[in-house]
């Protein structure tokens, strides 16, 4: 049977339908549901290995990004999502579900607005660190970020513990995109590089940046570059899939596997 | 009960740091020493103390922030303390969050008449005096829509927490009702119509119903022979009906002996006899009959494009206007057919220069100053940001250009596209008909005074009567919710049986649209929910506060609709029905307070005979610069406004979301603005959509009919260089233009319009979508109080959509390796006239000499050089693909280069076309050509497609980071590099990001 991933949506939150076919396209299923949905019909979560907070302005992000959609959570779910947490399953909060789960306090520290306190579209390079099936196989990645709160901030103590438990899921790094473009490595002024981090088993990760945003070849800045590059070497069929595809292949993997 | 919950950051605020230095700035260099930053909540509710600390608990992310209860936090040093929050009845998304939250935690909805208000609470220290507090104060606030309190040290030190003050709506009493006597001289008559109904009550005129006398005596004549006065209502629905913005009179018109008028002529006759030619290939479903224009995008789908102008509503609140303008013009696609799901946004913006400071007021007392270029620039900027980003909308295309005559008004473009199946149940879902009996049923916002007289605003010139309420706020996600609720549920549940957006006009215009096609409507006006109590019916009926939708809701569908949007967090009330009555009916409490059959409403506005008059404008040539070398002025001219890079606004807007991206809005190593973006709207499918734009303002100085063919020739290629196809092309034309009663001017429309019918056809790409906005004028004062007029040169923006069969085949703008062989396709001609080159040459010598030779499209061979170009992209014979625009060939070099961060060495020996001198080669706009770069292995296959098109191989790619540039002579002409091009591009944007 196909893992199955329950795709949060409404009030604002908007990358729900890239993370359902980002699921599909690595093998699982994934069903988008809304929050109110959700409220009404808690028990459907079991039903689901793996759970997604996808990307978005939930709230417009009034009063302070994922603050708004986290405290409906806290208020009206509370209760189901700790059992689900407690189950083995996987969960993923990306950009806007990153804030949510860190409003949360489902995974440590928060985010606030970047250094240029400018909303920002851009590719950045990712440093795999930590030690989760999300991350199976994964040592260096080029994604996109958008994002006006973005800024990870955390307390040197708990990063330091953070950090000898395998909870850094990636920093940002200089890689492929920034030197193609000239970019710094780190975007938004977090605190030691960090672009995602994990729950203490590393079942649960939250990040900035978009793997769904990245789950085709075209989706790279530098595609049409590539392309010309391979049909130097005689090769005019192109690769279909992006980089971003592998995180959601791990996912699938890892309920397939068992 | 009133109280206060402030919420402070406890360590780091980038937002402070960028403040200050946007204040130093001002002029205030260096005595900003510090800023604090706290955000207030008034809470106007009967929340006991314990309630106040759940509520503070839930606007607060205890790891980052401090919450404190009616008392301010302690902040360290600080002079003064200014207070920023909203004038009453101003949308106010944030408190309207803050009362979702609360209302979460606590279990408890707010009552009626209970509210949140929020404001911006700024600690700032340095050695400032009250008028520095002032002017920081200014900066941070416009008074149409925002109040600023300013308190000194000691003020607060006493009390410890600011003054309670909530701006809530309270409106007088009044007479709901009032008959409007029209048995009066025609003196009066033209007073009504200009400055609206008097009001005893208050003693003042309304505003402008911009009717003029003859639609006034048609109205007149109408209701004697009724027998009886007409209401405010009904004269204020038949203005709104009736005005240039709903009813475009002046494309309508006869205009000399055009009997048909422009739009059913040119643009309308355009596409007709495209269809036509077309035949089976034609690919248009729905044209000019809908909210937005539909083209066939495979067999399961369509997609949708409409560019819309929010300009003076921009030119009074940037920010809200231009917020309103982009969720307004998604609100179009969800209001085509049944509903199509926002896939594409796009902008445009046309600003005075930046750094130009000289005041403008809109009175001669000069008391109501207009905003700097500056300030519309950001404002306008920031509101497309956070309208595009928060709806999930990638905002792919867009451009900006800069005229010092948009300083008066600015033009502010806004599309989007949309994604529909084509059928649904083996219905199509691009077709709707309210039937008589469906409820009319209103969703999403509420209605206050925002936006009222929005559409007889933007029919007339700019001056002190412009009206504050024209102004209103967005709000993007209860937009989303709406949306998400109609175009992902409802609609294909077949819900309802027809949609469309309320905009210009509010429900008036909505409603009696719908009717048509059922044939009349019954509203009762005092179901309409509204923001605050006290409105009159003919406010309510006329307003246009954002986010709502009108909808047919057939009778036993209206449950599980009512239960649907419920669930979803979406308002929907019933506000009357539809009918076939013929008329168009309002109530007020059970008492009939209009009724005006469909027929007069929609038809009863007289028609004009327009005439024009030609007139000829003439220029001088610039002096040319001395001497061989043009190294320094091609490095000047990278850097004008209008080919500069604006990466700023590029980056700042979401491209990515919904996961499409094929050719973005920056492109290349050295990220250079593309003209055209490819995205793939459906994952499931390869088919990609191509979008581009094109406008040339200033060559309207010389002849429209050249700007308007240019503009199309231009949107055309551009496409066509990024990988469209000339068969599954379709445009859409925004004609932005000034004193259009003016003789003059309508001779330079009927030019404009000329050509849109002539290049179209030529090109075989009709036009599916439109707009007009024909008064861009400002009429005010100087800083000496002298009266001024600024009109802007007369605009025609083309955008353009296509469909790819293959998204793969995309090509991107820079040059992708050295030793590739460098092309230009196409003919280069003596044609400077209003070009970038003569424009900066003029600026240098401070003269108007825009020189006399404006571009001309040679359709024929254009298609020729096109059709060769899209053959050879097919078979990825292509490198590199740029459009070469303003600033010619050497603007293009320019680009390419910096995109690709390479070097080149080019020739000018072999350009296609005239002989020509230094200048024209380099600079000269001429249409039709396009920069390419070819693989070596490749250039045989390339050389023998382009055999028949005019190309000449110009040079080579190199590997170094120098452009060189020799003339026929071989005398080198321009020697610099890339990393100067890069910085010269880059250098507005590196002054104003």
């Amino acid at each position: 049977m196909k893992p199955k991933a329950l795709i949060l949506s409404g009030y604002g939150l908007n990358c729900e339908e890239e993370a359902k076919f980002a699921f599909e396209m690595a093998g699982g299923e994934g069903d988008i549901i809304h929050i109110n949905d959700l409220i009404v019909k808690p028990a459907m979560l079991l039903k689901y290995q793996i759970l997604v907070f996808p990307g978005g302005f939930s709230y417009g992000d009034d009063t302070g990004s994922g603050k708004a959609y986290a405290n409906k959570l806290r208020n009206h779910l509370k209760k189901e999502l700790d059992v689900f947490i407690k189950r083995d399953t996987l969960t993923i909060g990306i950009c806007n579900g990153f804030q949510i789960i860190t409003s949360l306090g489902l995974v440590p520290g928060a985010l606030t607005h970047n250094e240029s306190a400018q909303y920002i579209d851009r590719w950045v390079d990712l440093k795999a660190e930590g030690d989760s099936p999300w991350l199976t196989g994964i040592e260096k990645i080029s994604v996109p970020i958008a994002h006006g709160e973005g800024r990870y901030i955390i307390d040197e103590k708990e990063y330091k513990k953070m950090k000898a438990n395998g909870q850094i899921a990636f920093t940002y790094t200089k890689g492929d995109m920034c030197a193609y473009q000239n970019l710094p490595s780190n975007p938004n002024g977090a605190m030691y590089d960090i672009a995602g981090v994990l729950s203490y088993d590393g079942r649960v990760l939250g990040m900035m940046p978009h793997p769904e945003r990245a789950l085709f070849f075209h989706h790279l800045p530098d595609w049409t570059e590539k392309r010309e590059q391979l049909r130097r070497k005689g090769i005019t069929e192109i690769p279909e899939e992006g980089p971003g595809l592998a995180l959601f292949k791990n996912a699938v993997n890892y309920f397939k596997n068992k | 009960m009133i109280s206060r919950i402030y919420v402070a950051q406890k360590a780091i605020d980038s937002r402070a740091k960028v403040l200050q230095n946007s204040w130093n700035k001002l002029g205030l260099s260096g005595r900003v020493t510090g800023v604090t930053l706290l955000d207030s909540y008034t809470i106007h509710a009967s929340l006991t103390s314990s309630h106040l600390k759940k509520a503070a608990s839930a606007l607060c992310n205890p790891s980052l922030e401090i919450a404190t209860i009616s008392k301010l936090p302690k902040v360290a040093s600080y002079t003064y303390v200014i207070e920023i929050g909203f004038m009453p009845g101003v949308t106010d998304n944030v408190a309207k969050t803050a009362e979702e939250a609360i209302a979460d935690t606590l279990h408890r909805p707010f009552k009626k008449g209970e509210a949140i208000y929020t404001s911006k609470v700024f600690f700032v220290s340095g050695t400032l005096s009250k008028k520095d507090a002032e002017l920081i104060a200014g900066s941070l606030h416009n008074p149409l829509i925002e109040r600023a309190a300013i308190f000194s040290k000691n003020e607060i030190a006493k009390k410890g927490t600011l003054p309670l003050v909530v701006p809530e709506v309270v409106l007088p009493k009044r007479t709901p009702v009032i008959p409007v006597s029209l048995a009066l001289p025609d003196e009066e008559l033209i007073r009504i119509g200009k400055e609206g109904i008097f009001d005893a009550e208050i003693g003042t005129r309304r505003g402008p119903l911009a009717l003029d006398l003859a639609s006034m005596r048609v109205i007149k004549d109408y209701f004697k022979k009724l027998k009886r006065n007409p209401t405010d209502i009904e004269l204020e629905s038949l203005a709104q009906t009736w005005s240039e913005h709903c009813k475009h009179t002046i494309f309508a018109n006869s205009i000399d002996d055009i009997k048909d008028g422009l739009y059913k002529t040119y643009i309308k006759g355009a596409t007709n006899i495209i269809r036509q030619k077309k035949g089976t290939d034609d690919f248009c479903l729905s044209v000019f009959s809908d909210n937005a224009g539909g083209i066939m995008f495979d067999n399961d789908y369509l997609v949708t494009h409409k560019v819309e102008t929010h300009n003076s509503p921009s030119a009074l609140d940037p920010f809200g206007g231009a917020i309103t303008g982009i969720v307004g013009v998604n609100r179009d696609t969800i209001g085509f057919g049944l509903g199509a799901k926002p896939v594409a946004n796009c902008y445009g913006f046309c600003f005075g220069d930046p750094f130009d400071t000289r005041p403008l007021y809109r009175d001669k007392n000069r008391t109501q100053k207009m905003l700097s270029p500056r300030r519309i620039m950001d404002g306008v900027i920031k509101g497309v940001n956070v309208g595009g980003n928060c709806s999930g909308i990638p905002t792919l295309n867009g451009f900006v250009r800069f005229d010092d005559r948009f300083r008066g008004k600015p033009l502010v473009f806004v599309g989007t596209v949309g994604l529909m199946p084509r059928e649904k149940k083996g219905k199509r879902l691009d077709e709707k008909e309210a039937k008589a009996g469906d409820y009319i049923v209103v969703v999403g916002g509420r209605v206050g005074a925002d936006g009222i007289h929005g559409a007889t605003f933007s029919s007339v010139v700019m001056d002190t009567s412009s009206p504050a309420t024209a102004v209103q706020i967005g709000d993007p996600i209860t937009q989303k919710k709406l949306s998400d609720a109609i175009v992902k549920e409802a609609r294909d549940l077949g819900l309802y049986s027809s949609i469309t957006d309320n905009g210009a006009g509010g429900i008036s215009c909505s409603v009696a649209e719908m009717a048509k096609e059922c044939g009349g409507a019954k509203v009762h006006l005092e179901k309409v929910p509204l923001k605050y109590p006290g409105l009159q019916p003919w406010q309510i009926w006329i307003s246009e506060s954002q986010e709502r939708m009108t909808l047919s809701v057939p009778k036993k569908k209206w449950k599980a609709f009512q239960s649907l949007m419920k669930k979803r967090g979406v308002e929907a009330t019933i506000i009357g029905e539809f009918t076939s009555s013929g008329n168009m009916v309002v109530n007020w409490k059970g008492k009939k307070i209009m009724d005006l059959p469909l027929e007069f409403l929609h038809n009863g506005l007289p028609k004009h005979q327009l005439q024009s008059e030609q007139v000829v404008h003439t220029y001088k040539t610039p002096a040319l610069p001395k001497g061989g070398d043009r190294t320094k002025i091609l490095e000047e001219l990278v850097a004008v406004g209008n080919i500069g890079s604006f990466d700023w606004i590029s980056t700042q807007y979401d491209h990515e979301v919904q996961a499409g991206s094929v050719v973005k809005p920056l492109s290349g190593r050295g990220r250079i603005n593309t003209d055209a973006q490819v995205f793939r709207p459906l994952l499931s499918s390869k088919k990609g959509v191509v979008l581009s734009s094109a406008l040339y303002p200033s060559y309207s100085d010389l002849d429209t009919y050249a700007m308007a063919a240019a503009a199309i020739d231009t949107a055309i290629r551009n496409a066509v260089a990024v990988g469209g196809s000339l068969d599954m092309l379709a445009i859409l034309d925004n004609t932005c233009w000034c004193s259009s009663y003016d003789k003059n001017r309508l001779a330079e429309l009927v030019d404009a319009i000329r050509a849109c019918y002539d290049v179209a056809v030529g090109f075989e790409t009709p036009f599916i979508s439109g707009k007009d906005s024909m008064f861009n004028d400002f009429k005010g004062y100087d800083g000496k109080g002298n009266p001024v007029k600024i009109s802007i040169p007369p605009t025609l923006l083309i955008s353009a959509i296509g469909v790819m069969s293959d998204l793969h085949k995309a090509v991107t703008p820079e040059f992708k390796n050295a030793g590739d062989s460098i092309y230009l396709l196409g003919e280069t001609k003596d044609e400077l006239g209003a070009s970038e080159y003569f424009k900066l040459l003029a600026k240098k010598q401070k003269s108007e000499a825009l020189g006399k030779n404006v571009p001309k499209v040679d359709i024929e061979k254009n298609k020729k050089t096109y059709r060769a170009l899209e053959k050879a992209i097919g078979l990825g014979l292509v490198a590199s693909s740029l459009s070469v625009t303003s600033g010619g060939l050497a603007a293009a070099l320019g680009k390419a280069v910096v995109g690709g961060m390479l070097g080149a060495t080019i020739s000018l020996k072999n350009l296609p076309g005239e002989k020509l001198s230094v200048d024209q080669a380099l600079f000269s706009e001429s249409q039709g050509r396009i920069l390419v770069s070819v693989a070596p292995q490749d250039i045989t296959d390339f050389e023998e497609i382009m055999k028949e098109v005019p190309h000449a191989e110009i040079g080579i790619v190199s590997a170094g980071r120098a452009l060189v540039v020799n003339d026929a002579k071989n005398k080198v002409v321009v020697k610099t590099t890339v990393d100067k091009l890069n910085k010269a591009y880059r250098m507005l944007s590196t002054k104003v990001a």
